[in-house]
């Protein structure tokens, strides 16, 4: 009954009543936007497998590699409204935590990547800590420095091949079926990482904590004479955008075979990660998802054109730049005024 | 009566501005407070000592018989200090429902969040909000977000309010309203410590008044013996016939 009465706000935030009774993950399973992302997720799985398409899986796999980057992305910059340049250096580092792993001490996949996550997220946490205090333009530039730093660092660090990087040899696809069935594994394992991160992000739109976020996106000083615990709330929710993507660096590092500083920590990477949030809509998970897989797309096309080829980061910062110009809502900042009910389906 | 608010001798200084010097000042249980001065007197600043947002230079500051000098503001939020800004601080592009829901689930009350909406809405209903719990906070009028300050700091559930000039740009009518409400507030049991400039407002529902000129106490004591005070009437009015400035006030 309140279900319905308490959902009739266009910005949904609290959980109906009947949470408490009937548990929130019951509450979550009847959300028909849950069904949405495990739709999504499954049509990532089903949609390449079906005639064998190894070009389609190669390009989901990339829109799948984006969207989790740009979801988690969202978590720091939609929600506490924190502006995370270096957000690619999680990537950068579970993939190297992962292949390390991997290929010095033979341990199997799932276990290098679920320990690049956690150690990425451990590292991000005592990082975030400290960067956190700064705010605006000053964040923002220690998160690229925190990025340069840690690639320098991985540049002269011999144990990861320095400079040059770590090289995979084909053995360790042994262990998956050989390395033509371990590009099907690996794809399926990122498509479930992005899955992951789709509702991870809804979790916490539809949380106290995510509550709390939104509070420090918009006013930070007034969330916290409001009495949310702004320090450790950020810190954490830095930490926790750490996770999926160091994990999802560490399977697509793990795929290409080949880790090298240069290629990690690529500064553009993240910046195209920003251009997704803010195409798809900032704050939003819908948009998040969207927007990187659409961007992904046009960039698919726009290499491929002959014309484009070398002008795709143009093109990436006209966009941008005309986004905070004229919908800094992005396209889900669209769909919502026109539709507003949208905004319930589509979180 | 005890004390809920013990504020003993705090001096802040920016600078080269002493904007509080040696104030002291007590909240007791359910009693309203109200905090006067001429502008620029500190009377914003004192707020901001008590709930955090600046530690004082010296002076200790106890709630509740704890210290709690110099922490931060959503830990004394979280002890029972609710506050209303001056300068509104909306949170824009939420619903008043999700400000309000904010202010009950990280304040005193500390509720989980499917448990906030009864306290939401009874605090929307105090103030006179619930038609409107569905809009963005960005879009209300400025009387709206007087109100929904009010609202977002009732929905903590607190036992002291700290309300700056929350009858500030209002009409007559609103005036006439929003001290209906505090009075209301303050029949629930909650202490409130109030700055004002409506000296109607100030009159009727003080208990006790304390006068802050540039950043000392001046007087203090029952609104109408306060405002019978000569260094009070100097203080807002300047050297000028005495029968002419209590008219003025």
């Amino acid at each position: 009954m309140t279900a319905h009465e308490s959902s009739q706000g266009p910005a949904e935030v609290a959980v109906p009543r009947s949470a408490e009774r009937n548990g929130l993950l019951a509450v979550f399973l009847r959300q028909p936007f849950t069904w949405l992302i495990a739709l999504v997720g499954l049509a990532f799985a089903i949609l390449p497998v079906w005639g064998d398409n190894v070009q389609l899986r190669e390009s989901l796999l990339l829109a799948a590699v984006y969207m989790t980057l740009a979801s988690n992305l969202n978590i720091v910059l939609g929600y506490a409204g924190y502006v995370n340049f270096g957000n690619i250096v999680f990537f950068g580092l579970g993939g190297y935590v992962c292949v390390y792993l991997v290929s010095e001490w033979q341990w199997p996949l799932g276990a290098a990547a679920l320990t690049a996550g956690i150690s990425v997220s451990l590292l991000a946490l005592i990082f975030g800590l400290g960067i956190l205090r700064l705010r605006g333009a000053f964040f923002a530039l220690a998160t690229i420095g925190v990025n340069e730093a840690v690639k320098a660092f991985v540049a002269n660090f011999e144990p990861w091949g320095g400079a040059a990087g770590i090289y995979l040899s084909l053995d360790v696809y042994e262990p998956l079926g050989g390395p033509g069935e371990a590009l099907w594994i690996v794809y399926f394992l990122i498509v479930a990482v992005m899955t992951a991160s789709l509702f991870l992000s809804y979790a916490i739109k539809s949380s106290k904590f995510g509550l709390g976020l939104l509070a420090i996106g918009e006013n930070e000083d007034a969330a916290a004479v409001l009495g949310v615990h702004t320090p450790r709330y950020k810190a954490l929710a830095y930490s926790v955008s750490a996770f999926l993507p160091a994990i999802v660096g560490g399977l697509y590092f793990f795929k290409t075979g080949i880790i090298e500083p240069g290629g990690a920590f690529d500064l553009t990477r993240s910046i195209e990660a920003i251009v997704m949030v803010m195409l798809g809509g900032i704050g939003s998970v819908t948009g998040a998802a969207v927007g990187a897989f659409l961007y992904e797309e046009l960039r698919g096309i726009l290499l491929t054109t002959e014309a484009f080829s070398h002008f795709q980061l143009v093109i990436a910062g006209l966009l941008l730049l005309s986004i905070v110009l004229f919908a800094p809502g992005g396209l889900m900042g669209f769909v919502y005024r026109r539709w507003p009910r949208a905004r319930r389906l589509l979180q | 009566m005890t004390a809920l608010l013990e504020v003993t001798a705090i001096n802040k200084r920016f600078g080269g501005v002493h904007a509080v010097h040696n104030l002291s000042l007590t909240v007791a249980d359910g009693e309203i407070l109200g905090l006067i001065g001429p502008n620029g007197a500190g009377k914003s600043t004192v707020f901001n000592v008590i709930n955090g947002v600046y530690p004082p230079d010296q002076g200790r500051v106890v709630f509740k018989g704890q210290d709690i000098t110099g922490e931060a503001p959503y830990r004394i939020a979280r002890r029972g200090v609710a506050r209303a800004h001056q300068i509104v601080q909306p949170l824009a592009s939420m619903t008043v429902l999700e400000n309000c829901t904010v202010g009950a689930c990280f304040g005193q009350a500390n509720l989980p969040l499917g448990r906030a909406r009864d306290v939401v809405q009874e605090a929307a209903e105090i103030v006179g909000l619930t038609d409107r719990l569905d809009h963005l906070a960005g879009q209300l009028t400025t009387a709206g977000k007087k109100r929904l300050e009010l609202a977002r700091a009732l929905s903590a559930r607190p036992e002291l309010l700290l309300l700056d000039e929350v009858l500030a740009g209002l009409n007559p009518t609103e005036i006439e309203r929003m001290i209906v409400v505090i009075r209301r507030i303050r029949d629930r049991g909650i202490a409130i410590l109030m700055i004002e400039h409506v000296m109607r407002a100030i009159m009727s529902l003080s208990d006790r008044v304390v006068v802050l000129n540039l950043g000392s106490k001046l007087a203090e004591g029952t609104p109408q013996s306060v405002t019978r005070n000569p260094d009070v009437i100097t203080a807002y009015l300047g050297e000028a016939e005495p029968t002419a400035a209590s008219e003025g006030i």
